[in-house]
């Protein structure tokens, strides 16, 4: 008899394997838990199912229990973050029609963004002198890491993502069937769907979330925040769950196994083939070229499970500048209390864990892989930089904020 | 003055399901409802069709797509909100058991609302409870057609009478503490791998 009860919703997609694995693996029940999962079909559902209680913690995009903390969400509860269930994993693809109109425009396919983005942006330009529709890209959400690096990326690359481009929602199973049927030209979005278009031959791999921001956040354990008041024991024994979890799922001997659990229909249902790509960093970005991207998606290494609050602040400078939420002294209050690293150290420190010194770290500091040592054992960060060489430093947000609302950046 | 009525639209691709609270609507007096299948082109329909009201079933994967739409589109005059009443905890979590939410028009009165809701939710139920009795019932008659074959090869392998056949399944199931349906299944397949000409 399983000593906690826990209610998890998750979304069919690659991130949601260290919550797959706790459970089906048997990490879960090592801790006493009874990992209950619901696969849900939408993240307005899991919002709402956490809400009403019907979960007590879910597989969540990064910036999504900030959007629930700020009001900006209707029915949201209170939500923390005291894990994170890894970093990368996302890419942007276009249609071939734009691929080839980007690569008459000098990108090629090395998935450099700062090329690949001037590209674009002549493209962009080209099309909209002779009069055509602007270009429209498809992210999952607009609450989403996939959201705020797309626009990180074009605005970054002069491109204005409100003004020259369009940028809608699609659902992300949906993704390649939208730019097959030619009811979007791109989109950003998590593996496998990018592989899917390339697979298919209607799409074109241009980027990566890794090359974007190197080792950025992505999906995140959410966690009603009264659930984990009331339930401290229950919380600490899921955070070890899920660390055991993620550890076995970085191991590559465990990649059949976790790639052959994931393609079951209950999960993610999709051929273990294309899975491998995310977990090798091994892709086709189109007709056959194959690329290596380092650290294209981290379930544990590089301290992929810490809740930076850095990375709850970068989130946080991006919804105001796309103008979700204004910058005050009581938003920045809320944004810098979602994301809880205290409760990730008192849940593994017991454990003997590598955890680092700090709880924010200023990012795109560390060019290289850097050993930080504490506790006893070692930690590798880094390198974690941005694509357009700029640096974020959580401690100066109004000189971050100030920059991306000036000059080329500004937007809207 | 009476309000003018409202324009409610529901959102589901579930054809059945959504004839059926489209009647409940109708037959609650509500004249002006529109069924959508099919999200394909959904932002064009609301600005033609400007609906006060807005039903979605809780499966629809582009739930998402949706709820940014009603807050960004130009289509869409007026913000479009979901509904939500903090003071009726048990009606928000009604709706999402029932795999129903549903969403309204900046400014409409939520009293104005929550008969459509609950008459939603009701229906959302109802559908529910029918597919499983649907679904019982198939079983049921499987459950039926099987034993009429195990009492069958009872009667030829053994000599038995109808009635004997059956008290014999009966009490096998009995001192197995199974279902009767799955003794004859088990009596089926054993037939069929070992019998004359079996597969």
């Amino acid at each position: 008899m399983a000593q906690f009860q826990i209610n998890a919703g998750f979304m069919p997609l690659f991130d949601s394997a260290v919550l797959v694995v706790a459970r089906e693996i048997g990490f879960a029940e090592r801790e006493g838990i009874d990992l209950r999962l619901s696969r849900e079909t939408s993240w307005a559902n899991i919002r709402d199912r956490i809400a009403i209680g019907h979960f007590d913690v879910a597989h969540m995009l990064g910036p999504m229990p900030l959007a629930c903390n700020l009001g900006l969400t209707p029915l949201a509860s209170d939500t923390i973050v005291p894990f994170s269930l890894g970093l990368g994993g996302n890419c942007v693809t276009v249609s071939n029609a734009v691929w080839d109109g980007m690569a008459a425009h000098g990108a090629l396919a090395d998935l450099d963004p700062t090329r690949s983005g001037a590209a674009l942006g002549r493209l962009i330009r080209a099309r909209a002198a002779a009069g055509e529709s602007p270009l429209r890209f498809a992210v999952t959400h607009p609450h989403s890491g996939h959201n705020y690096e797309l626009r990180y990326w074009l605005a970054g690359c002069g491109i204005g993502p409100s003004r020259e481009v369009e940028i809608v929602i699609v659902p992300p199973p949906i993704m390649a069937d939208a730019l097959a049927a030619g009811r979007i030209d791109g989109y950003c979005v998590g593996e496998p769907w990018n592989s899917v278009s390339v697979v298919g031959g209607t799409g074109h791999i241009v980027t990566v979330k890794a090359a974007i921001w190197r080792a950025s956040p992505e999906k995140v354990l959410g966690v009603r925040k009264s659930w984990a008041r009331d339930h401290p024991e229950a919380l600490s024994a899921l955070l070890r769950a899920l660390h055991h979890a993620a550890r076995w799922c970085q191991d590559p001997k465990n990649h059949a196994e976790l790639t052959d659990l994931m393609s079951k229909p209950a999960f993610l249902g999709q051929p273990a083939e294309i899975q491998m790509r995310a977990l090798t960093g091994r892709l086709d970005v189109g007709g056959g070229e194959m690329r290596q991207v380092q650290d294209f998606f981290l379930p544990f290494d590089k301290a992929a499970n810490f809740p930076w609050k850095s990375h709850a602040l970068w989130f946080y400078t991006q919804m105001v500048r796309w103008g979700d939420v204004r910058y005050s002294p009581a938003n920045t209050s809320i944004a810098l209390d979602c994301y809880r690293p205290d409760l990730y150290r008192a849940a593994l420190k017991p454990l003997g864990v590598a955890l680092p010194g700090a709880n924010a770290k200023v990012e795109g500091a560390l060019t290289t892989a850097t050993p930080v040592g504490s506790a006893g054992a070692s930690l590798v960060l880094g390198p974690d930089g941005f694509f357009d060489g700029r640096i974020f430093d959580p401690d100066m947000l109004d000189v971050y904020i100030e920059a991306q609302a000036t000059g080329l950046q500004a937007d809207a | 003055m009476s309000p003018a009525p409202l324009k409610i639209l529901v959102i589901d691709e579930n054809r059945i399901r959504s004839a059926i609270i489209e009647a409940g609507l109708r037959e609650a007096g509500y004249d002006q409802v529109t069924i959508v299948h099919d999200v394909g082109g959904i932002a064009r329909r609301i600005a033609e069709i400007e609906p006060d009201v807005i039903v979605i079933d809780l499966e629809n994967p582009n739930r998402d797509m949706l709820e940014n739409m009603f807050q960004l589109s130009r289509a869409v005059k007026r913000p479009i909100a979901m509904f939500v009443d903090r003071s009726d905890t048990a009606s928000i979590e009604a709706a999402v058991d029932a795999g129903v939410s549903a969403y309204i028009i900046d400014g409409l009165r939520k009293e104005r609302v929550k008969p459509i809701l609950q008459m939603a939710i009701s229906r959302f139920n109802a559908f529910s409870r029918m597919a499983r009795e649907l679904e019982e019932a198939r079983g049921e008659l499987e459950g039926r057609k099987l034993i009429d074959r195990a009492k069958g090869i009872l009667m030829k392998s053994r000599g038995l009478g109808e009635e004997d056949a059956y008290a014999l399944l009966r009490k096998t199931a009995m001192n197995q503490n199974r279902k009767l349906a799955d003794v004859a299944q088990s009596l089926v397949t054993a037939a069929e791998l070992l019998g004359p000409g079996g597969m």
